[in-house]
């Protein structure tokens, strides 16, 4: 009897890992496999002037400058509404948490269109910026704002359960021992969030590199100017350039398997670091 | 000289401090004594800076300094969870309060190692100063975090719950070597905790508190002798209390004799051995409350079911109206 249940068990564990291979293979990896394969079907040769059209070149490029500085910005806020939201207590917290999670539950269509109804020509302060000759919509400034507010949770997300179970004790400790509010933050606060905070940045970058609904809205699509890689992706698919469309895929891809093995060495670390703490 | 003015504080609705008035002299070891809930550590927080009061005033030495930031007021704090910086070496942690000084204050690199060199040596640390706080036990934790906090000179040194989070063996002799460090050092300190044993074996003066008020101030003798309230009564040190004609009487488990006629009779429940004594816990044949008082192990052990008379040597009687 008990061999028997034993045998099940072992069927029952092969069944389920099979099952959960193969929906892995088919879903993830494949696809992988087949935007690397798409990319390099007709040599490496053209891979590389895929790439190095001046369109895909400028996509590339505006795409890393999103990132320069909408990761950054979100850096910032989401440090500032953890550090609130952990170390303060105010009216209208609860408030503040759930709207920092409203990027995440609005539909990205949805939120590029905001951006649109309130500063595209029609928009509301549409009037106030064609006299002052400033251009958001279908222009940089735009995919930027669109940028950071889909990104915005990432870095948040990940401080604030941290800096809520480590609480203030660190940060009363500095400030008794004479430390100003700079250096609390500097030597005290920074130091203990800094494993949470690489990896919320990692993540941060790869949507804001990847992101592809909102910036679509915003963006406009004109080559070679307000084209990041994930729009100017789609355009060469549109136009059956594969070779074109899957190279400049597989640079994203590369990026989404680099963020990968960062995100794991960093949760190595940050395992190993909070195990050694406690 | 530290001196407590009629201290209010609310936590929205939750009044956590009432009217706390308290002075404390120089070099005197100080225990907040109460149940948690009696706003023993708000009170603590708030003669740190780490807190501020609704109303009332804060002095040291004369000088208000009510609405000075802790940076400021120059106290020592060591947290209950020590609230070491985990990425600091323990030298790194001592020498933080003297690192983070402005420069013309600041003393030289070589000054900063000295003095946190000699500070773990008075805490019986030497030698342990390039660990991590994460490889250190509980006590020694404990110690670099007095230790970090002794490196600012403080006027003052504030302990909240110093010794809850360590285990027995280790707190009994932690508490023993606090002592005799306060008395080697001669700083003014104040201390909380819910324990008290902890509060009349290490305290000069003992402040009982309960629901944001002080219930009695005192040295643990006058304490545990003349307890001033029902509730210090029956928080610090055992009492049994029974009801009398004119209101409340308490007493202790050792203030009890047994007596061959005129005393009260009480049926025996359970005895256990608490060291050199007997512990009798029993019921009150008369008035049917349950009692316990201790018999000199020299006498023959009680049986359940025995009923023994008894007397209680010293008591006190709390009216109810009046207090």
């Amino acid at each position: 009897m008990k061999l028997r249940a034993t045998t099940e068990g072992r069927l029952t564990q092969f069944a389920l890992i099979a099952i959960a291979l193969a929906f892995l293979g088919f879903f993830l990896l494949l696809p992988l496999v087949a935007v690397f394969s798409e990319a390099l079907k007709q040599g490496a040769g053209a891979f590389i002037a895929a790439i190095e059209t001046p369109d895909a070149w400028a996509a590339i490029k505006l795409t890393l400058m999103i990132a320069a500085i909408s990761v950054p910005l979100n850096v910032v806020f989401g440090i500032a509404a953890s550090w609130a939201i952990t170390k303060f207590s105010f009216p209208g917290k609860s408030l503040l948490i759930t709207l920092i999670d409203l990027p995440f539950s609005v539909s990205p269509v949805v939120s590029g269109l905001i951006f649109v109804l309130l500063f595209g020509a029609n928009g509301l302060f549409g009037a106030w910026l064609q006299a002052h000759d400033l251009k958001i919509i279908f222009a940089v400034p735009g995919i930027v704002l669109a940028t950071v507010f889909i990104t915005f949770p990432f870095v948040a997300r990940e401080l604030i359960p941290l800096m809520m179970e480590q609480g203030k004790d660190d940060e009363e400790a500095a400030l008794s021992l004479g430390a100003n509010g700079w250096q609390t933050f500097w030597h005290v606060t920074l130091p203990n969030i800094r494993w949470g905070l690489l990896y919320g940045v990692l993540l941060c970058n790869a949507r804001a590199m990847g992101e592809f609904g909102a910036v679509s809205v915003v963006s406009g699509h004109i080559r070679g100017e307000t084209n990041t890689m994930p729009l100017h992706v789609e355009i060469l698919y549109n136009e059956y350039d594969f070779v074109g469309a899957f190279a400049v895929a597989s640079l994203l891809a590369c990026l989404a398997l680099v963020t990968l093995v960062a995100k794991s060495v960093l949760e190595w670390r940050f395992d190993l670091h909070s195990g050694a703490s406690h | 000289m530290i001196k407590v003015q009629n201290i209010t504080k609310r936590f929205g609705d939750y009044a956590a401090l009432h009217g706390i008035d308290l002075e404390i002299e120089d070099g005197e070891f100080i225990a907040l004594l109460g149940p948690s809930g009696s706003g023993k550590t708000t009170l603590l927080r708030i003669i740190a800076g780490l807190e501020f009061q609704d109303s009332g005033e804060v002095f040291f030495n004369g000088d208000d300094v009510s609405t000075k930031k802790v940076a400021d007021r120059q106290v020592g704090f060591v947290f209950q969870q020590y609230a070491l910086f985990r990425h600091m070496t323990v030298a790194e942690n001592v020498a933080f309060g003297l690192t983070v000084k402005k420069r013309r204050d600041r003393p030289s690199k070589a000054a900063i190692k000295e003095r946190a060199e000699e500070l773990l040596r008075l805490v019986q640390l030497e030698g342990l100063g390039q660990r991590y706080p994460g490889q250190l036990s509980g006590g020694q934790r404990q110690r670099v975090a007095l230790a970090r906090a002794l490196a600012i000179e403080p006027k003052l040194l504030l302990l909240d719950e110093p010794f809850g989070a360590l285990d027995a063996k280790v707190r009994k002799d932690l508490r023993r070597w606090l002592r005799d460090l306060h008395k080697q050092m001669g700083l003014t300190s104040i201390f909380v905790t819910h324990d008290q044993e902890e509060a009349l074996e290490l305290a000069d003066r003992v402040v009982v508190m309960d629901h944001g008020k002080i219930e009695q101030i005192g040295t643990p003798e006058e304490i545990y002798m003349n307890p001033a309230t029902p509730f210090v009564s029956h928080f610090v040190g055992e009492t049994n209390r029974i009801a009398g004609n004119d209101g409340e009487i308490h007493f202790r488990p050792h203030d009890v004799d047994v007596v061959t006629e005129g005393g009260e009779a009480v049926l025996v429940d359970n005895v256990f051995r608490k060291g050199g004594w007997w512990r009798v816990e029993g019921v009150l044949a008369e008035a049917g409350l349950v009692v316990e008082f201790d018999v000199d192990a020299g006498f023959p052990q009680p049986s359940p079911g025995d009923t023994i008379l008894i007397r209680p040597r010293r008591s006190r009687l709390f009216n109810p109206e009046k207090d």
